[in-house]
């Protein structure tokens, strides 16, 4: 059971999928500019990689090497598909909300990492765990990208005000850069410098 | 089982694709009602934006038949893509507004809106602007009701002219007619709803010029 366990937890730090990995980066650079959309896609990602990671490994025996590749981002597409029309079904306000990030998930590295590393090779179990851990993984580390860039880029959090007009009357200003796509890449630079300074066994010799 | 051989390879994609299909065409069959369904709401949604009526996806159909009237079919050069191309006469509060519905390219896609007019169709009541995939934070400021207040007032006429109103980057005017400041960093966006008043409001222009 204690192995199960650390096939959640070890994505959340010492292996995680985009500071340690670096790993779907792409979409985090995309979807953090506001912390609401960060959280929803750190969601939606987390529920496709523990279902893909479920359906391949049930399938990884009968699966051709050969095409593995193809099935994968078939079975990967289809459950995003769904998801998509599910959320636009009964959710559309929030499906409203992502557009086109839903779909975006396809094409998130980190899905086919996990299926070709990990649900190729183990039980169903172990890798439904697995899919959710490396979606948390990945979704903390959206948030707290959502969380700097929208706080500092237009002075809200899941769009209510932070920082006191007060502070505006004496001249503090949005930093509008922080909403760019480059500073995404910035912020995550400084969170695996601060996370590979506390992490002495991840430096290179 | 050779799971290897050419054989296997081919029938097994080939199963796979069938069944995936059949599973999407299951779904979006089975949903397809309720999602057109949904998209019908969220257009009544716009059309009360645009009339300062807040609504929310459980009170907009009653809130639509209570303030819209009628909606008047329209030609006009514009190709629309998106909404349909009518006139929605609505009544609030006794008195009568026009809503028009707008269309036109942002920087990454489609935008979109909703202009409410006056009984004189010429003072703007509300607008409401949504689009396809601008910029969080630059070019979809266009939704907020930041942006989409400054219209409020405006007139879409000088000197007798319909002329729209301009969207000009913030802090420069515009002479020629009435104008609200535009997004900074979001300025093809903005040239966007500038160009889309403009040509959205010329295919109403048979409308809008008989009083």
């Amino acid at each position: 059971m204690s192995k199960n366990s650390n096939v959640i937890t070890n994505p959340l730090s010492k292996n995680n999928p985009v500071i340690v990995q670096v790993l779907g980066i792409c979409s985090a650079l995309a979807v953090t500019a506001k912390l609401e959309p960060a959280i929803v896609m750190a969601l939606s990602v987390t529920v496709v990689t523990a279902f893909s990671n479920l359906v391949i490994s049930l399938l990884r025996n009968t699966i051709p090497s050969r095409v593995r590749i193809i099935v994968q981002l078939v079975v990967v597409a289809a459950l995003v598909s769904v998801v998509d029309l599910v959320l636009q079904a009964y959710m559309y306000p929030v499906s409203k909300q992502l557009s086109v990030f839903v779909g975006l998930i396809i094409t998130n590295c980190i899905l086919m990492g996990r299926l070709e590393a990990f649900a190729l090779g183990n039980k169903p179990l172990p890798s439904f765990l697995d899919g959710i851990g490396n979606g948390l993984g990945y979704g903390l580390i959206l948030i707290i990208i959502g969380a700097v860039r929208e706080l500092l880029g237009s002075g809200t959090l899941l769009g209510f005000r932070v920082i006191p007009e007060v502070a505006y009357e004496y001249g503090y200003m949005n930093n509008g850069l922080m909403i760019l796509p480059p500073m995404a890449l910035i912020v995550v630079a400084c969170i695996i410098w601060v996370h590979r300074s506390r992490n002495k066994d991840l430096q290179e010799k | 089982m050779n799971t290897s051989s050419n054989a296997y390879t081919v029938s097994y994609v080939a199963v796979m694709v069938i069944i995936v299909a059949a599973l999407l065409a299951v779904t979006a069959g089975s949903l397809g009602e309720k999602i057109s369904k949904n998209k019908e709401i969220d257009n009544k949604i716009q059309v009360l934006a645009s009339l300062n009526v807040e609504s929310d996806f459980d009170n907009a159909e009653e809130l639509y038949a209570k303030y819209v009237k009628r909606e008047i079919a329209f030609e006009g050069e514009k190709e629309f893509n998106v909404l349909k191309k009518v006139i929605f006469e609505c009544e609030k509060d006794g008195k009568t507004y026009f809503v028009l519905p707008q269309e036109g390219a942002g920087l990454w896609g489609p935008i979109w809106g909703y202009l409410s007019l006056e009984a004189d169709k010429n003072t703007v009541y509300g607008a409401y602007f949504s689009h396809k995939g601008e910029t969080p934070g630059l070019g979809a400021e266009i939704s907020t009701p930041a942006f989409q207040s400054q219209f409020v007032g405006k007139h879409i006429f000088k000197n007798g002219e319909l002329v729209s109103i301009a969207v000009v980057k913030p802090g420069k005017i515009d002479e020629s007619k009435d104008y609200v400041d535009g997004i900074g960093g979001g300025t093809i966006t903005s040239q966007g709803v500038d160009k889309m008043m403009l040509e959205s409001l010329n295919c109403y222009k048979d409308f809008l010029t008989t009083k």
